[in-house]
């Protein structure tokens, strides 16, 4: 049976990721396996004490000190978790989910994805987690990096769940948004879902004949398509088109950016998922 | 991979780090002057080696939150090159250091702390410990009241303060208060600016001036191994210190490249060869220093701190960096290891106090660590010698003997192995089963065919069996007994 990953952390996304993930679940016919990460963010210091004077065992005093310090932590951090996944176990099965897994793990988000990814078929992750503030505006840290390391397909849920009627594939003839296109062709999870395939930009032969291409497939297996380009910057255009055409569901393909121009610019992809009030689902 | 790093280690923890640094920096002052005093050499250059060292390492090094600079486990083994061949060569010597270090780092040595057991770690802090406490004795030397009393009081303010506020670094605090006292009384003691030249600029590229020939380098080579290999040692142990404290892992290898990159680079900018600092680093992550950025800025503010306020550091009076410097050797020092001589094996202790007293008599604490480690194993090696057994069954109706071997047998253990055996028993037949033994060196493989030949001698038919793959290849190769005219060559020797 396939699995589809929830990764939860509690947030106010939470509902509506396990409410993703359900209905993916229910067309993939999977099971769901909801994953709560315990990232202690050792990184960071947790007491600070500035005296600057060390004394008798110094390394093993400061050692316990921390032990001590992030024991408590640890375990409310734990408790909470299990909570979590309690409360995520029974919308499942009120949402009609059978087989049903809960796991915890200690590490960072991208760590464990890279461990658990291979044996799941979707990944459904949150625009936002704890960590980022709504009014802030900005996506989660965690979001932007499991999109870049991912290897399967990731639904970023959005803060709530409508049910999908139309959705939307952000087309630029590059080898990801391929992979999207393979995947609504042969994959059970879009079947029926009716499809706009549009392409920001500029008049482009080549372009846009393997558009018509790319349509053409879909139309064979069964969706109803629309295809069509329109001129500007794809972060506007399409974010424009999603609103007006009234669209549930984004389909894209990760941007490939250097890092050093992701690390000033940020990405195009994120640009779009911040800007598109509406789920994603994510190539690679 | 790369940008997801550089954010998590240079700035998940920005404002612990650069608080950490600060704090940091302000001790690091007093070190690297210090641990000049203990090199011959002018303040400035420890000062700009702790600058390039501590900067450097945190882009280039393995353990993010880990402070380097000078520090007194190299400075002791420059001394003599300092005093017989002056700067030149010692700055030399450092280039050569991160050469050596750098090639270490690509030879992915950062495994070899394996080697190094915890006793001899043990000893390594205690003996570095030591040292750095008896560096301050010449400051007591013919001293009047005046520097015991500043000595003490530096002391006092830094282990009292903390107990009313944990907002200021209390080292600072008693470096300040001592400056003022001598400045205001005008006190009789030596202070910083008596040492030599202190930093008045950015250090600047130079050059060593040294003839760039083989008998320079025959000159500094047995420095630079030395230093670089007491660099490393004392850099991975801080590391692990640093994991420990942090529960997070670090790059070894990383850190020996980083090392050697730093220590390279200083040489060029006038600064002596230096390595991580247990010490500093411990303080670093009690300051709640996580990050790269936290040994950044302890470079930074370090040098920031010398350039603008020269004319005030060179007033601090010498007990003030004495008692600041006798708080890191004790903070350094493994006080629980006196309390674990009781608890802990008498082997273990041994290569403890071994350790201690070769450092602490030769000064070079990569001497006190290879005899550490070579004492441990040569304990564990006959600790080992103890897991072997021989069991003989007689079977009466046959004369035959069995003898069931099971353990490691090699060097160690091979003398016992042999005195199983009873060779006065006259039997028809000995059977000697070997499988569940491991044979490990040529000794072991020597025993085996001692034994086999001295019954073979007494008439008795010999038959090993079970000789298990490991040995089987062992024998293979070396043994005699199972090639024609065995005995024979053996008689020969």
């Amino acid at each position: 049976m396939p699995i589809i990953l929830a990764c939860t952390d509690g947030s106010t996304y939470a509902l509506s990721i396990y409410q993703h993930a359900a209905w993916a679940a229910h067309r993939l016919g999977a099971g769901v396996e909801v994953l709560h990460v315990l990232d202690h963010r050792r990184e960071r210091a947790s007491g600070v004490d500035l005296s600057g004077s060390i004394g008798f065992d110094a390394s093993e005093q400061l050692t316990q000190e921390l032990v001590r310090l992030e024991e408590a932590q640890g375990r409310v951090q734990r408790l909470k978790g299990a909570a979590i996944l309690e409360d995520a176990r029974r919308q499942f099965a009120a949402a009609g989910v059978a087989d049903i897994t809960a796991t915890q793990r200690h590490g960072t988000l991208v760590e464990t994805l890279e461990e658990l990814e291979p044996r799941c078929e979707l990944v459904v992750i949150g625009k936002r987690g704890e960590q980022a503030g709504l009014a802030r505006g900005h996506l989660g840290g965690n979001l932007q990096r499991v999109i870049r390391t991912a290897v399967r397909p990731v639904l970023v849920a959005s803060r709530a769940f409508t049910p999908i009627e139309q959705l939307l594939i952000a087309y630029d003839g590059g080898p990801s948004v391929a992979q999207a296109i393979d995947f609504a062709v042969a994959s059970p999870l879009l079947r029926g879902v009716s499809c706009h395939l549009l392409r920001a930009g500029g008049r482009d032969e080549k372009a846009d004949a393997l558009q018509e291409q790319a349509a053409a497939r879909l139309r064979e297996a069964g969706y109803v398509v629309t295809s069509h380009r329109l001129p500007g910057e794809p972060e506007t255009v399409i974010a424009d088109a999603v609103k007006r055409e009234g669209i549930q569901l984004l389909v894209m393909g990760a941007y490939g950016h250097s890092p050093i121009r992701h690390l000033v610019l940020g990405s195009t992809t994120t640009t779009m998922v911040r800007t598109c009030q509406v789920p994603v689902l994510m190539f690679r | 991979m790369f940008t997801k790093d550089i954010g998590k280690e240079w700035f998940s923890n920005v404002r612990g780090d650069l608080l950490a640094g600060i704090v940091v920096a302000m001790a690091l002052i007093p070190e690297a002057i210090a641990f000049s005093i203990i090199a011959g050499v002018d303040p400035k250059v420890g000062l700009y080696a702790s600058f390039c060292i501590a900067v450097l390492t945190a882009v280039f090094g393995g353990r993010p939150g880990m402070i380097s600079a000078a520090t007194a486990a190299t400075a002791l083994l420059m001394v003599t090159l300092v005093r017989e061949h002056g700067l030149q060569y010692l700055l030399a010597a450092t280039v050569l250091t991160g050469v050596l270090q750098v090639i270490a780092g690509a030879a992915r040595i950062g495994g070899i702390m394996r080697f190094v057991s915890r006793s001899v770690m043990t000893g390594f802090v205690n003996s570095l410990a030591i040292l750095i406490f008896m560096a301050q004795l010449p400051e007591f030397k013919g001293a009047g009241v005046t520097v015991y009393a500043m000595v003490a009081a530096g002391l006092a303010i830094i282990y009292l303060l903390p107990r009313l506020t944990k907002a200021v670094p209390s080292p600072l605090v008693a470096i300040i208060v001592l400056t003022a006292v001598s400045m205001v009384w005008k006190l009789d003691v030596r202070t910083v600016g008596d040492l030599g030249e202190l930093p008045s600029t950015l250090p600047v590229f130079l050059w060593p001036q040294v003839p760039l020939s083989l008998a320079t380098l025959w000159i500094i080579l047995p420095y630079s191994l030395g230093i670089a290999a007491v660099g490393l040692l004392e850099s991975l142990l801080t590391a692990q210190i640093v994991d420990d404290m942090t529960d997070t892992p670090s790059d070894k290898n990383r850190e020996c490249t980083g090392q050697g990159i730093a220590n390279f680079v200083s040489g060029l900018f006038g600064g002596m060869a230096g390595c991580a600092m247990i010490g500093q680093s411990v303080i670093n992550v009690k300051s709640g220093g996580r990050g790269r950025l936290s040994s950044l800025t302890a470079g930074v503010v370090l040098l920031l701190l010398l350039v603008l306020f020269n004319q005030w550091v060179r007033q601090i009076p010498m007990p003030a960096l004495v008692a600041v410097m006798i708080m890191v050797s004790i903070g350094t020092f493994s006080w629980a290891s006196f309390k674990n001589l009781r608890v802990h094996p008498k082997s273990t202790n041994l290569v403890m106090i071994a350790t201690v007293v070769v450092v602490v008599w030769t000064h070079n604490l990569a001497l006190g660590v290879g005899v550490g480690v070579l004492l441990s194993a040569l304990f564990f090696a006959r600790k080992v010698a103890q897991v072997i057994r021989v069991r003989g069954e007689l079977d009466a109706a046959t004369e035959t003997r069995t003898y069931l071997v099971q353990g490691q047998v090699f060097f160690a253990s091979a003398p016992d192995f042999l005195a199983a055996f009873d060779f006065k028993e006259a039997v028809a037949k000995v059977r000697i089963d070997v499988s569940h033994a491991h044979f490990w060196d040529l000794t072991a493989v020597g025993a085996l065919d001692k034994v086999v030949l001295k019954f073979r001698r007494e008439g008795a038919e010999v038959e090993v069996i079970g000789l298990n793959e490991a040995s089987a290849t062992l024998v293979d190769r070396l043994a005699l007994h199972d090639k024609p005219g065995a005995l024979d060559r053996m008689l020969e020797h």
